[in-house]
């Protein structure tokens, strides 16, 4: 129902002189400026197409129809929406269509006067580029019965199917009629409706269906609140069986569930002709409905006596702003935080609001009524936040900036809105970009307010591909920040199979509600909790999409086969050499040596400039904003370095060591008798094409004889985050990020600069080597320096047994969270492989047999193998 | 080869390669340093007015030019090259008060000239066949546009007359023996309608189905055209004349024009097309982007898999073109998605009903 009732279309009929009285004075009396004001309502009520007609004796129809589409193509705010051209004249339509620039409808053609006429008309519109309206009515008439409504129908879309005109530009509308008008042969029409639009739907592929509303309550005249009734009863059932649209007063429908049940139950048996006796029996009642005005119902306040709690709901649901100031006054007056309110009986309106919609009882102009109580009620409690957050001190405090935008196409922001205060109030910075915002600019936005995360809200399906559009967006242009998917037609399904796949560089995580929003934002923000939070995410999306496809992963290899295909490393022509020393040393370098070795390419790609160091220095788009963050960047570097503002330290060393299988055993001394350590390595199971073997790590090291492994821990973060706050006090958040960003560089130049040592000196294995900075950023090298948690050691977990044998903890300083991340932040570990033939690989992902096999080996259970091992589980 | 088959030898070449079309044709008539006597000839020596300016009318009067920018594109490497017609229409003309019988001999001939070049060079190496686009520009009055601020409503021209220029400009350009038809730099996607109906006509009236290149104007970042609508909006509003090809040129240089290509390429089952201007002009007016700069950028489209067909517009030169057929040859051209069937409408924005 969800899905139907979001893709279910209000055309707007406002602005149609047959059926508004209003609108056709105002364009009698040639009074536009009036007439275009009917078309903005319509719009801002809900209406996705406005309905025009100009058909009025009075008139000259085909000069109105003219002047009224030129004056609204003027008009932003009407002209976004397409125009249904209505007339019963073609040449007014013609003319209709001669003044619409978009994509219109023609509202209707039919057979009436004959295949030859029918055929003409259709190849007219075609030709001017519209979609139409196929009235189900022949040279026989009108069609009542459900049999003939589909007959028709479907004889005119052979017809117009066979002339070329595209099914799905065919919209079918088989008659709404009054019903309860006395005549025991209209009973049925309703019923005849409901069936036919089924029958179309089932057998016209892409066709549509449309109607006029209000022409079934026709016989209820000057009681509009059994009209109304008749309406939503009408669409609740016609909805269900596909229909897709209709002309309705976009201001003015009610919601199914808040029809009195008196009413609703009589309105129903006449809807559905469920007794003889229905129309009798809706008449009793009808008298004591007449007078009364829609769903506000003016005249019974009872709901005033409720609890205020209660209240807020009955304002929410029914977009009652009259006296939502003052019950949202009280309820503030109730808690102590203004937020509360928010959280509370607002929220819990909200939901309702949005259970109603799902459940297709409610309808999108009565949801953004809502939206503008509950943006009342906000407005309203705003400056009392404001004032709690000076009173507290949290003014000027973010926890970090999500950048929000309702996608482009989509202009629903209610979510997003209450998103976005909630975080607001929980201490973010919110940077609200509307709605129907272009991926371009929700991009440049999150790059130039450096967001840690962007949020997307989306209600209309059509939403769902921009997001996927957006990921793919996010992807191409390497933005490594969350993403986050929410609003009413999102669903963790889709963002799990459509969304998520697009986008790998960073997470994408469906945001079911508001009120989940907050605990998901701290977790992707906080550095502790967010790559678990990523993997358990990644995980349950990657769950989702087995189940929906119904089978396993990408097919891979087992773990004996994978083994059996193990790289082949050719020992023969190899002889490790023996390092330099064995056990570990602590080790130092100078900032201004480090500096020599930092690769600028990601630095830059760090403030997202994005291009190669030093050509981005001139590149046409972002080389001038490159050229001044060098400049500052030179400044803040030889300050740095001058007054030594952070300082460089680490360990390195190296032990015996020998393959064991997958596993690398680390040995006590030379006599490789005592097992002093083991590392433990991930094979690859990826059924491969090429000649290719089967990757570990173990592959590199020699199963016997002297071969060695190394390891290094070295950070540049010790006094970084001092520096960077003292600058964030000033004011200064501009050099506070660029301090941070060198430290990252620093810290990333001290392992290629120990690296470079290793191979030349430490170890020795590469003592001639002469290469330039460009061949180290190009790692072209011999030996690795792989690291715990990168692509050919995904397990984070192997850091402690590195740390272990280095202690980088006493000697560096540097400590390994809970999570087994480094800290200071700007630190970098990693073990060494001396082998020619090593290679930096990706595990990719693996079978149960080897989670099963290393969890043996790790003596783990096989849940603590997956929870390590997530994200690269193919299962 | 009859025009069927140059047609479908053209349809054939666009599955395999990345199409080249020509590039400006103003900027190298303006380096001639032309005058007067040049546009005027013998056939409008006692024209009332100044003809200066007037490229078009050089159809008739230095066919020798035109001739030459022909060759000189194709020998840059364009497969693709226009008819010097953009401007040719009763409506753009009447700031020059030609009339109509030298608007039809300007198209006419303008398709003529091309047709020769064209055979010519295809003559003389088969493997390198040469097409001509007939060349429909955007008109200087606009239906959607008000012509007077103090009055929206206010137009001043409506749909019949427009679409009785492009009707005689179309009509002698395929008389002139065209290829395809390129509606180009698109302000007004409702006067790009009347030119899509005037072929949509001609064909039902039973002549032959040319191709149809239709391509928009995006006017600056906003992503919109002119008469505002979005990317998607636009192509909305067009696709149901089934182009061979759509895209956008002018205004913007290649790097801004990019996302709206990007968008392009994602909702358009046809081939797409890029033509942009060599960046954007300088205080002088005149464009800097060097040859190797723009191909650099179109290169990178082209390796993307965003277009089909690319090409120069204002700025550009036969050197520019040369660099961008050499950076894009062997690359794989765009394939079209496959989008599925739905109700897809229109205003300034998209409308869909998935």
């Amino acid at each position: 129902m969800k899905q139907t009732t979001a893709n279910f279309i209000n055309i707007g009929e406002r602005t149609n002189v047959t059926g508004s009285a209003a609108f056709k004075k105002l364009i009698v009396d040639g009074n536009f400026a009036e007439a275009v004001n009917v078309a903005r309502q319509q719009v801002e009520n809900g209406a996705q197409i406005i309905d025009v007609n100009m058909d009025e004796g009075l008139l000259d129809s085909k000069a109105a129809m003219r002047t009224f589409l030129r004056l609204i193509a003027a008009e932003p705010d009407i002209a976004k929406v397409p125009i249904m051209v209505d007339s019963s004249k073609w040449d007014v339509i013609e003319e209709g269509l001669k003044n619409v620039q978009g994509k219109a409808i023609v509202n209707s053609i039919s057979m009436k006067e004959g295949e030859k006429q029918f055929l003409d008309q259709a190849r007219k519109a075609l030709s001017y580029g519209a979609a139409v309206v196929v009235m189900a009515f022949d040279e026989q008439g009108q069609a009542d019965t459900a049999q003939r409504k589909y007959e028709i129908s479907k004889r005119a879309y052979d017809l117009l199917t066979g002339i070329g005109f595209p099914p799905e530009d065919i919209i079918f509308d088989p008659n709404i009629f009054a019903v309860a008008t006395g005549i025991e042969e209209h009973n049925n029409y309703a019923v005849d409706f409901f069936e036919g639009v089924r029958m179309i739907k089932e057998n016209l592929p892409y066709a549509r269906t449309s109607g006029g509303l209000s022409n079934v309550s026709f016989s209820f005249r000057g009681n509009e609140p059994v009209r109304r009734a008749m309406h939503s009863v009408f669409l609740y059932h016609a909805i269900k069986l596909g229909f897709d649209m209709a002309i309705v007063n976009a201001g003015q429908l009610d919601i199914y569930d808040n029809i009195e049940p008196e009413l609703r139950e009589r309105v129903e048996d006449v809807i559905l002709n469920r007794r003889a006796d229905a129309t009798e029996r809706l008449l009793e009642i009808a008298q004591k409905f007449r007078g009364q005005k829609g769903v506000e119902q003016k005249k019974d306040l009872s709901w005033r006596e409720k609890p205020v709690k209660d209240r807020l709901a009955h304002a929410l649901i029914n977009g009652i702003t009259e006296f939502i100031v003052q019950d949202t006054e009280e309820a503030r007056l109730s808690v102590e935080r203004p937020l509360r309110v928010i959280e509370g009986p607002l929220m819990d309106g909200m939901n309702i609001v949005g259970d109603l919609f799902g459940a297709g009882k409610m309808f999108l102009p009565q949801v953004v009524k809502s939206a503008r109580v509950m943006k009342a009620a906000v407005a309203h409690l705003l400056p009392y936040m404001e004032e709690e957050k000076k009173r507290t001190g949290m003014a000027d405090k973010s926890n970090g900036v999500i950048v929000m935008a309702t996608v482009k196409g989509d202009v629903h922001d209610i979510g997003k809105n209450i998103v976005g205060v909630v975080l607001q109030c929980n201490g973010y910075k919110v940077i609200d970009l509307g709605v129907m915002v272009p991926a371009e600019r929700i991009l440049e936005a999150a790059a130039n307010e450096n967001a840690d995360m962007i949020g997307l809200s989306g209600l209309i399906t059509p939403s769902l591909d921009e997001m996927v559009y957006f990921a793919s967006e996010m992807e191409r242009l390497d933005i490594r920040k969350p993403l986050l998917i929410g609003g009413a037609t999102t669903s963790p399904a889709h963002t799990a199979i459509k969304i998520e796949p697009m986008f790998t560089k960073g997470p994408v995580v469906h945001v079911l509600d508001a009120s989940r929003a907050v605990g998901v934002v701290s977790q992707l923000i906080s550095e502790e909790s967010r790559g678990q939070f990523w993997a358990d995410i990644r995980d349950k999306y990657t769950k989702i999409r087995q189940s929906r496809s119904g089978g396993q992963g990408k097919a891979r290899v087992d773990l004996a086969k994978a083994r059996s295909m193990a790289h082949k490393t050719d020992w023969a022509s190899y002889s490790p050499p023996k390092p330099s020393f064995l056990g570990v040393r602590e080790i130092e370098a100078d900032l201004a040596t480090l500096a020599r070795y930092i690769d600028w390419t990601p630095y830059f790609a760090s403030w997202d400039l994005v291009g190669r160091y030093p050509m981005i220095l001139e590149d046409d788009v972002v080389g001038e904003a490159a050229r001044s963050l060098w400049k500052d960047t030179q400044g803040v570097l030889q300050r740095m370095i001058g007054e030594r503002w952070i300082k460089a330290k680490g360990v390195v060393g190296f032990w015996p060591a020998n393959a064991d299988g997958d596993d690398v055993v680390v040995w006590a001394d030379e006599t490789r008798k005592t097992e002093r350590a083991r590392f433990f390595t991930l094979r690859q199971q990826m059924e491969k094409t090429n000649e290719k073997g089967q990757f570990a790590l173990s592959d590199f090291i020699a199963p016997k004889g002297a071969d060695y492994i190394g390891g290094f821990a070295v950070t540049a973060g010790h006094g970084e985050l001092e520096k960077a706050k003292e600058f964030v006090d000033k004011g200064d958040d501009y050099s506070s990020i660029i301090v941070k960003a060198l430290a990252d560089r620093f810290a990333e130049a001290f392992a290629e600069y120990l690296h470079e040592r290793v191979r030349r000196e430490l170890w020795g294995y590469a003592a001639d080597e002469a290469l330039s900075n460009e061949d180290l950023i190009a790692e072209n090298y011999r030996g690795i320096r792989p690291a715990p948690g990168y692509p050919s050691q995904p397990d984070h977990t192997e850091k402690k047994t590195l740390f272990d044998l280095l202690g980088p903890t006493e000697k560096a300083g540097i400590e390994l969270t809970s999570s087994y991340a480094m800290n200071p932040p700007a630190s970098v570990s990693g073990m060494y492989f001396s082998q020619p033939e090593a290679v930096y690989f990706a595990v990719g992902r693996i079978e149960k047999d080897q989670v099963e096999d290393y969890a043996r080996r790790k003596g783990w259970d096989l849940a603590t193998a997956e929870r390590w091992l997530r994200p690269i589980l193919n299962y | 080869m009859t025009r069927q088959e140059r047609i479908a030898t053209l349809k054939a070449a666009s599955k395999e390669r990345i199409l080249i079309l020509d590039g400006s044709w103003g900027v190298m008539i303006q380096k001639m340093g032309l005058e007067e006597k040049d546009f005027r000839a013998d056939r409008f020596a006692r024209h009332p007015g100044q003809l200066n300016g007037n490229n078009d009318i050089l159809c008739l009067t230095r066919p020798d030019i035109v001739t030459s920018l022909h060759e000189q594109y194709f020998a840059a490497g364009a497969d693709i090259s226009e008819t010097n017609t953009f401007s040719a229409t009763t409506i753009a003309q009447e700031d020059y008060k030609l009339d109509e019988g030298a608007v039809w001999d300007i198209n006419y001939q303008g398709a003529r000239i091309g047709r020769g070049v064209a055979d010519r060079l295809t003559a003389q190496n088969p493997a390198k066949p040469r097409f001509i686009a007939g060349s429909i520009g955007p008109l200087n009055k606009m239906l959607s546009m008000s012509s007077d601020v103090n009055d929206p409503g206010a137009r001043l021209v409506d749909f019949d007359q427009v679409y009785a220029a492009y009707r005689q400009q179309i009509e002698a350009l395929y008389e002139g023996g065209v290829d395809l038809y390129l509606i180009e730099t698109i302000t007004d996607t409702l006067n790009c309608k009347a030119a899509l109906k005037v072929i949509m006509d001609m064909e039902a009236e039973g002549k032959e189905k040319l191709p149809i290149w239709i391509s928009g104007t995006i006017t600056d970042r906003s992503g919109r055209t002119l008469s505002g609508q979005t990317t998607e909006a636009f192509w909305n509003s067009v696709k149901h004349a089934k182009p061979f090809a759509v895209g956008f040129n002018c205004a913007l240089g290649a790097d801004l024009m990019r996302p709206f290509i990007a968008e392009m390429a994602r909702v358009a089952d046809t081939l797409v097309a890029a033509y942009p201007n060599a960046g954007l002009p300088n205080e002088m007016g005149k464009y800097d982007e060097e040859p190797h700069e723009t191909a650099h950028e179109l290169e990178d489209w082209a390796k993307e898999g965003l277009v089909n067909i690319l090409g120069g517009c204002c700025g550009t030169t036969p050197d520019h073109i040369r660099h961008v057929a050499d950076a894009v040859k062997g690359v794989t051209p765009r394939k079209p998605p496959e989008r599925s069937k739905a109700l897809r409408l229109a205003g300034l924005e998209p409308f869909e009903l998935a």
